[in-house]
């Protein structure tokens, strides 16, 4: 049932990120956090490193409290199958400017590689249109990467949920801070938060 | 408390004489509570029912409970105060999740229903009943009691300030002897 997938994690999260503009970003923990780092630190960069199966919901509170600004979450499979359920949550909402990046290699990256359910055929891209989801997307190359950039800046038609099928290979871990409360304070402060 | 723009919705409540869930969500406006978040239960209905009434409050229907522990923390990130009403039942579902609130010092408040504790007809809802105290305890969070609806307001207003304003992790219990019985058989 696994597939091959060619497209490279980290050339598929910088091209996602580049001339990024007022997006803010979610990542989900695991190899999702490394891929965004690498990509370019941004105080607008929220990195979990915990809360397995919160980043859509994480992002779906950002994305009500702040509807002018486009929100990505960007994770991996593992992370979205344990919050599964969130994609229905995320859907009955209608955040325009909400979009879900599932960066899907069909396994569990972080313990050792093992198949997930992705993997083993289930469909999240059909999971996400059965959930309600408004636009759903399914990309294996570059060139998809490249042509759903803009979609990123959209703060209407949402939720969107795109599924990026990337390779397995091993790549080096790039580790971002992991002090929530600077991540917390640096984030809120980017926003024009003050911090108390 | 300041007046607060409360729904016409809201405004009936107070000749039916239910009026602790009416001082509650006066108190969560007050306190600039702008995102709501629920499983849902008989107890918390009424405060459900005025949450989805305003239009001022994003009210958020979940799956499981521990998404509006998630929910909370975008929500403060985005610059909201958010609120996270659950049953007893739904607290040991949240216990990782409360990790997010801890590690990054995440204001977080939760309004908890109590079944298993006063009265209860259904014993599959006593172990978690019992052990809903010491599941928020374990991870750090301070638990408040409600037992008489007159103290609504007071205790949920010293919760706010202390999750919006200390930074603190609170869960308010409201007693299952102030919710009242359960009725297990229809009136017809």
């Amino acid at each position: 049932m696994v597939q091959n997938f060619t497209l490279g994690r980290r050339e598929a999260v910088r091209s996602l990120l580049a001339d990024r503009k007022d997006l803010l970003v979610v990542t989900g923990l695991g190899s999702a956090s490394y891929d965004v780092f690498d990509a370019g630190e941004h105080p607008g960069n929220f990195y979990l490193w915990g809360a397995m199966g919160g980043a859509g919901m994480v992002g779906l509170g950002l994305a009500l409290a702040q509807p002018k600004r486009p929100v990505a979450v960007i994770t991996g499979d593992g992370e979205q199958l344990m919050g599964i359920g969130s994609l229905l949550t995320i859907a009955t909402k209608t955040p325009g400017n909400l979009t879900i990046v599932i960066l899907d290699n069909g396994h569990f990256g972080e313990t050792g590689m093992q198949v997930s359910h992705s993997g083993l055929g289930a469909q999240l891209d059909v999971i996400a249109t059965g959930a309600g989801f408004r636009s759903v997307t399914e990309i294996s190359d570059i060139k998809g990467v490249n042509d759903y950039r803009p979609t990123l800046q959209r703060i209407d038609a949402g939720p969107r949920l795109t599924r990026i099928r990337i390779a397995t290979g091993h790549v080096d871990r790039a580790l971002p801070p992991r002090d929530g409360v600077f991540l917390k304070n640096r984030f809120r402060e980017n926003l024009g938060f003050a911090v108390t | 408390m300041n007046d607060v723009a409360v729904s016409d919705d809201a405004k009936d409540d107070t000749q039916a004489g239910q009026s602790w869930p009416l001082q509650i969500y006066k108190t969560l406006k007050a306190h600039g509570v702008s995102q709501i978040s629920y499983v849902p239960d008989a107890g918390h209905s009424r405060l459900i029912e005025l949450s989805h009434a305003d239009p001022a409050i994003q009210t958020t229907v979940l799956t499981t409970e521990e998404e509006g522990v998630a929910l909370s923390a975008g929500a403060w990130l985005g610059g909201d105060r958010s609120v996270l009403l659950m049953q007893s039942s739904g607290v040991g579902n949240c216990v990782n999740m409360f990790s997010l609130a801890a590690s990054c010092r995440l204001p977080f408040l939760t309004l908890v229903t109590m079944r298993g504790e006063w009265a209860e007809f259904n014993p599959w809802q006593i172990p978690m009943g019992k052990a809903t105290p010491q599941a928020f305890e374990i991870m750090g969070i301070t638990v408040f009691r409600l037992e008489r609806p007159e103290d609504a307001e007071e205790v949920i207003s010293a919760a706010c300030s202390l999750a919006f304003e200390s930074d603190q992790q609170i869960a308010v219990l409201i007693s299952q002897r102030m919710l009242g019985r359960k009725k297990w058989t229809e009136t017809k």
